[in-house]
């Protein structure tokens, strides 16, 4: 093949791609698939363990509303800001990509701590019986994706604001991050759905 | 227009060219590119660059090497086993030892040698036959090796402090749970299930993005080899299997260590909610065994015909519909748990269509062989053919199985045991010792022995005969599996002392493989590039193959590229040499998309994974390992996603040792 | 072999049943592999002299036929499986034989439920039955999971704690099986056999009747002192002896386990000597198991085993 006298330059086409043309956007889609696949069998374990039981919950009173609605509107307000960073990256306005994320990351406090009090709003603990057991377990799944996908966020911007390498695949990592965050805040739709009216409907 | 967006569409025009007579393309071109990606590829010498190569080749090899090594510990516990069972009423083993030596064969075999083995096999060899000159993401390659190796590690710690797991391979509850699981066992086996699910997932994930994204220009996806095919699908079955068993294994522990009741009947929890959630992972587990196997049946086949394999597509479309309903036939290990009598009916329709698309990729293959231009019985070839003879057999005593009421009388018994050595080893450990004598002059650049490979394959065909076929008649006459021992009364020990025997005949020739390796690695004749006249990429570049895989890199124009040279597309230039470049293409046609910089060497990985690791093990004593654990983790991940400019020193300079400040960065 | 724990030699209806399925799967199978083997063997002659002049289509032919063809057996296949599945309904019938069989590490209780709760049955660890009539077995676990089996009369059910499983059976021909449990279930789920015992139906009916008497009065002085040793002793504890002091139910029932033909789950036989051994010091031929030992003396162990031995 060596000896071929024609060749395909490559030298000129860019160093960056963003959505499906990069490879960090396969990366993140393949952790959704494994994710979404986890929070998807413990819904379906919870559906089961409903299943076997005359009452749900087995006794003592269903999770209260309020935490948990208000922590959904937060997590759904905070799609406003993360669509404009994800726009601010894909043209690469450095200015309004700082903003954003900054508004973003006050966000990410707020529902961080929206949901610890969420915890004590579920009206059982999770060695009371199957019942406590998998709406801990549901809640608590997604919780440490609310923390990492913070913590995420928050080393993103520290090296958005200090402004090391910044080139184009940084852009392309902004993108890919507000991804993952819509990512956070619409699997929380089904599990909110799940853990506070699954008791409520029978 | 923002400036930004200026840029964004500008971008998106620049396109490849075709450059004709282009200087880099002379003779003296191509050495001075050779030489400066020589130096920009290259790890350094050392133990530190040792620890922390990226290169997919090494950790390919490190994890087969690896992989090996727990397969003889595998199966020196099974030849204790045998040893145990070779007369009744033996007292060889205490029935403690007997128990923790069955589970942690059974769990040796599943989690630390096929499954590792066979992704192993596509992490070396899929960036080679697609083209690219690097694995996608590195760096997450080599912690996932580093997490398989700590979780083998631990398990066997675990096994020598005689705190080894006793409740089998899948660990049913609640024998398994807080009340009758005593002591850390249980925990030790859930948590080594989370160690080697960690690396499964993260291998999954970098081979379907270096199959979809570095496949080199022309190599659309009719043009792929279905080897490749085949670690794309199992990487999927990766992805969609294993969250089932991360989450059942974590309401295990979950269970054992804080109090939760998801397995306990009489808190509202179910054990049978454990066998629903580790069969449908356990299933597909075992096609995610066997499909690398069958992809590696497909090239040895095509080579040793001299013809591509008979039907591609539906090589194709068989996998993918073994891959689908391999999710939903899992039922077929709980036919005896009281589950109503129409599920079963279902269940057992599902096995009996998976059938199906297994046979119609074995009519191919023999189809192709029939057809062949003139076909070469090489050692390879013998262990890929020995499938039509033994797996089929495992396969069709499959079908026996999935009959409900056949199998409620079989279940749990040495049929059972023979079934699934016959499809494992049949199906998966013979193509894969076949795969490994066959890509051996491709990774180390020496032929394996033809005698030695003769002697080690037909003592494997009688010696593997000896010792599983007589487990069906076993089975069949009662006796149940996982039983340390049996009365002289029953009449089984006949036929389990010619397993017994058979089992060291397994031990002979696994020996006189291993010899083989050993000798020529040294001193085996030196292979070049294409020692079989295959056709597959791989092939095109020297045996061993350098760090950056090719240059220039080749494109392709069919699917048998080295078969087609009269074709010659124009191979790649102007990919970066002084950065570890590689070119990412469209996902169905492979046309060019951008250039992308992988990371170099690094330690972060492997600190990662010690302080994961670390974790990992801590969580099972103590409920707040969890949390504190974690600290170490971020730290260790700030580190290794932090960006440094101290890179280009060590790609321009010479080659220097690589000193651990440099490595982390 | 002896055979009496074989899938292949049954002596029930519907282990006949599934015997009939296995030979006809077996049957299919073994055409299957004669068909594939020999297609191999041919293909690699042919493929050896590059001898064949097949196109790509004619070969596509032939593999779409062998498609199609296995997908007609195995519908075949599934077809038998499912009728000889549904064809258990048969006897279920609400005059069956009613027992309920518990199971724990590692022996199984066995109780022939009567209306009339007084009227109950309980054994351990062997089962007869009369030979024709269907027999419904309750099946329910104290602890882990088990599984029921006797391959000569029916396929295996598993006993899972929190669920209620019922194994339908009928045995058709006299004589003496063996059954074991089939779910790995521990240390000793080796040694977690029973016997099962067909026979006649007036003969079955005699067994019932003497096993649902209490235990027989010791005749001899020494077997007087094994009871008392029994009664106040350790055994008491765990084992009941209906008609004495001894009423606990955490171990095997041994009212009247002189006329049973094993001790410790179908693993020695019920003799005078293996009985003795066994008492002395259960640990030793099944280690693990929830025995203690009873640490009994040389003279209270013969007066125990002459007590145990006359309870038939
Ligand atoms: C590589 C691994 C592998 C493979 C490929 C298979 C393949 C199959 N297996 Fe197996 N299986 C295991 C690994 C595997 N299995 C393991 C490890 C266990 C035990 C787990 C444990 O309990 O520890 C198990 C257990 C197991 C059971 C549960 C048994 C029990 O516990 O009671 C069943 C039941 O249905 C079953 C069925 C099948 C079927 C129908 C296939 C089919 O896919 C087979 C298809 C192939 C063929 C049939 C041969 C080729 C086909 C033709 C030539 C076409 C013509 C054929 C006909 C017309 C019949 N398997
Ligand atoms: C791929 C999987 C795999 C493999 C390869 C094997 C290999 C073997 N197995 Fe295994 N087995 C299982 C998977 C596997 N097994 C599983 C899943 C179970 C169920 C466990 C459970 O119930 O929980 C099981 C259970 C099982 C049992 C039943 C235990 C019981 O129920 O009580 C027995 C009994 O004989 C047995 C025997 C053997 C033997 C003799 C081999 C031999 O083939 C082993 C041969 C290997 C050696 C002897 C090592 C020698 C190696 C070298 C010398 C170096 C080689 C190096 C190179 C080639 C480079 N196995
Ligand atoms: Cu009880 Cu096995
Ligand atoms: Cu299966």
């Amino acid at each position: 093949m060596a000896s071929s006298r024609v060749a395909l330059d490559v030298s000129d086409i860019p160093e960056y791609g963003f959505g499906h043309r990069s490879l960090l956007w396969w990366a993140t889609a393949s952790m959704m698939i494994i994710e979404g696949s986890v929070f998807a069998i413990v819904i379906v374990s919870y559906l089961y363990l409903k299943g076997r039981v005359p009452h749900w919950p087995p006794t003592g009173p269903s999770p209260q509303l309020f935490w948990g609605t208000l922590n959904t509107i937060i997590l759904l307000a905070s799609c406003v800001p993360n669509a404009l960073t994800k726009k601010a990256a894909e043209r690469f306005d450095l200015a309004a990509v700082k903003l954003w994320l900054a508004v973003c990351l006050l966000f990410a406090v707020g529902f961080n701590v929206v949901r610890f009090l969420e915890f004590g709003a579920l009206n059982v603990r999770w060695d009371a019986n199957a019942y406590g057991s998998v709406v801990w377990v549901l809640l608590g799944l997604h919780t440490v994706h609310v923390v990492t996908d913070f913590l995420d966020s928050l080393v993103l911007a520290v090296l958005i604001f200090v402004g090391t390498d910044l080139n184009e695949r940084r852009f392309v990592d902004v993108s890919e991050n507000a991804l993952y965050w819509y990512f956070v805040v619409f699997t929380w739709l089904p599990i909110y759905a799940v853990i506070y009216f699954g008791p409520r409907i029978s | 227009m923002t400036p930004g967006e200026t840029k964004r569409r500008r971008d998106d025009e620049r396109r490849p060219r075709l450059a004709d007579h282009d200087a880099r393309l002379t003779v003296e071109g191509l050495e001075r590119e050779r030489r400066a990606l020589e130096k920009t590829w290259w790890n350094g010498r050392g133990l530190v660059a040792w620890l922390s190569d990226t290169d997919h080749k090494a950790i390919g090899r490190r994890y087969i090497v690896t992989a090996f090594g727990f397969f003889t510990l595998g199966g020196v516990l099974a030849a204790l086993m045998r040893i145990q069972l070779s007369r009744p009423d033996n007292t060889f083993l205490s029935p403690d030892q007997y128990n923790q030596i069955f589970t942690t064969h059974g769990t040796t075999m599943m989690f630390l040698f096929a499954v590792p083995v066979v992704l192993a096999m596509g992490v070396y060899l899929v960036p080679l036959m697609v083209g690219a000159r690097s694995m996608a993401f590195p760096r997450m390659l080599a912690f996932s090796y580093w997490m398989y190796l700590f979780g083998g590690i631990f398990l066997y710690s675990m096994f020598f402090l005689n705190i080894g797991p006793d409740n089998g391979w899948f660990s049913y509850l609640p024998l398994a749970g807080p009340e009758y699981g005593y002591g850390k066992r249980a925990d030790v086996w859930a948590q080594l299930i989370t160690f080697t699910e960690v690396s499964a997932l993260v291998v999954a994930t970098c081979l379907i993005v270096t199959i979809f994204k570095l496949r080199t220009p022309g190599m659309s996806l009719n043009r792929m080899p279905l080897f490749v095919w085949a670690m794309l699908i199992v990487s999927f079955m990766v992805i969609f299997a294993m969250p089932s068993i991360v989450i059942s294994s974590t309401c295990l522990i979950l269970d054992r260590l804080v109090s939760t009741h998801f397995y306990n009947q009489a808190e509202g929890g179910d054990p049978l909610l454990w066998q629903h959630l580790f069969w449908f992972f356990g299933h597909p587990e075992v096609y995610i065994i066997f499909l690398p196997a069958l992809g590696m049946m497909s090239e040895v086949i095509a080579t040793s015909a001299r013809r591509p394999v008979v039907g591609n597509l539906t090589m194709v479309l068989s996998m993918l519909s073994t891959a689908f309903i391999g999710f939903g036939v899992w039922v077929h290990h709980m036919f005896a748990t009281g589950l109503p009598e129409l599920s079963l009916s279902f269940f057992s329709a599902a096995s009996m269509m998976i059938v199906i698309p297994t046979g119609i990729q074995i009519f191919n293959w023999i189809a192709t062989i029939w057809s062949a231009r003139r076909l070469q019985i090489t050692v390879p070839f013998l262990y890929m053919a020995s499938l039509f003879f033994i797996f089929i057999i495992g396969g069709l005593t499959g079908v026996v199985l999935a009959a409900g009421p056949v199998d409620r009388q079989v279940h749990d018994t040495y049929f059972v045991v023979a079934h699934l050595h016959y499809v494992l080893i049949g199906g998966s450990t013979f193509p894969l010792l076949g795969g490994i004598f066959f890509w051996f002059p491709k990774m180390t650049g020496r032929m394996l022995s033809d005698r030695l490979g003769r002697a080690s394959f037909w003592l494997l065909f009688v010696g593997f005969n000896m010792t599983f076929f007589p487990m069906h008649l076993l089975g069949l006459d009662g006796m149940p599996r996982r039983v340390y021992t049996y009365p002289a009364s029953m009449g089984w020990h006949g036929l389990n002392l010619l397993a017994s025997v058979g089992a060291a005949v397994i031990f002979v020739s696994l020996v006189v493989y291993l010899v083989n390796v050993i000798v020529s690695l040294r001193a085996g004749a030196v292979a070049g590039p294409n020692p079989w006249g295959a056709a597959t990429l791989e092939w095109a570049t020297s045996s061993p193959p350098p760090a950056y895989n090719f240059s220039p890199q080749p494109t392709v124009a069919s699917s048998e590229p080295l078969w087609h040279t009269e074709l010659a597309p124009p191979p790649i230039v102007g990919l970066a040499s002084d950065t570890r470049e590689v070119l990412v293409t469209f996902l169905l046609d492979a046309e060019p998309d951008h250039r992308y910089p992988m990371p170099g060497p690094s330690l972060w990985p492997l600190l990662t994974a010690i302080t994961t690791s670390a974790m990992f093990v801590w969580s099972i004593f103590q409920a707040q390992g969890v949390v504190w654990g974690s600290i170490p983790i971020f730290i260790a991940l700030v580190g290794w996603f932090w960006p440094t400019k101290g890179k280009k020193a060590l790609e321009h300079g010479a080659p220097t040792r690589l000193t651990a400040r440099e490595s982390l960065s | 072999m002896p055979h009496v724990q074989s899938v292949i030699h049954p002596a029930g209806i519907e282990a006949a049943r599934a015997s009939h399925l296995w030979w006809l799967i077996f049957g299919i199978c073994a055409a299957v592999w004669i068909a594939v083997a020999m297609a191999a063997l041919i293909a690699i002659r042919t493929g050896r002299r590059a001898a064949s002049r097949a196109t790509d289509r004619q070969l596509g032919t032939n593999i779409a036929v062998a498609g199609a063809l296995s997908a007609v057996v195995l519908i075949a296949i599934l077809f038998e499986s499912v009728l000889t599945g549904r064809a258990e309904d048969a006897i279920r019938t609400p005059d069956a034989l009613h027992l309920q069989v518990t199971a724990n590490q590692w022996w199984w209780d066995v109780q022939y439920v009567n209306d009339l709760p007084s009227l109950n049955v309980t054994t351990a660890n062997e089962i007869h039955l009369p030979v024709g009539r269907p027999v419904r077995i309750d099946l329910l676990s104290t602890d882990v999971i088990h599984s029921l089996w006797i391959p000569s009369l029916q396929g295996k059910v598993d006993l899972i704690p929190g669920r209620l499983n019922e194994l339908w059976l009928q045995a058709d021909r006299a004589g003496v099986y063996r059954g074991q449990c089939a779910e790995y279930c521990g240390l000793q789920h080796a040694k977690m056999a029973l016997v099962v015992v067909a026979e006649a139906p007036d003969a079955f009916e005699r067994w019932l009747a003497a096993n649902r008497a209490p235990a027989v009065p010791p005749s001899t002085p020494e077997q007087e002192r094994g009871k008392a040793v029994v009664e106040r002793g350790p055994c008491a504890m765990c084992h009941n002896i209906t008609g004495t002091l001894a009423g606990a139910r955490s171990a095997p029932d041994l009212t009247h386990i002189g006329s049973r033909s094993t001790i410790a789950a179908g693993t020695l036989p019920n003799t005078r000597g293996y009985l003795g051994g066994w008492i002395a010091d259960p640990q030793h031929v099944k280690p693990g198991n929830r025995m203690p030992v009873p640490g009994l003396s040389d003279e209270q162990l013969q007066a125990v085993i002459a007590y145990l031995e006359s309870l038939k």
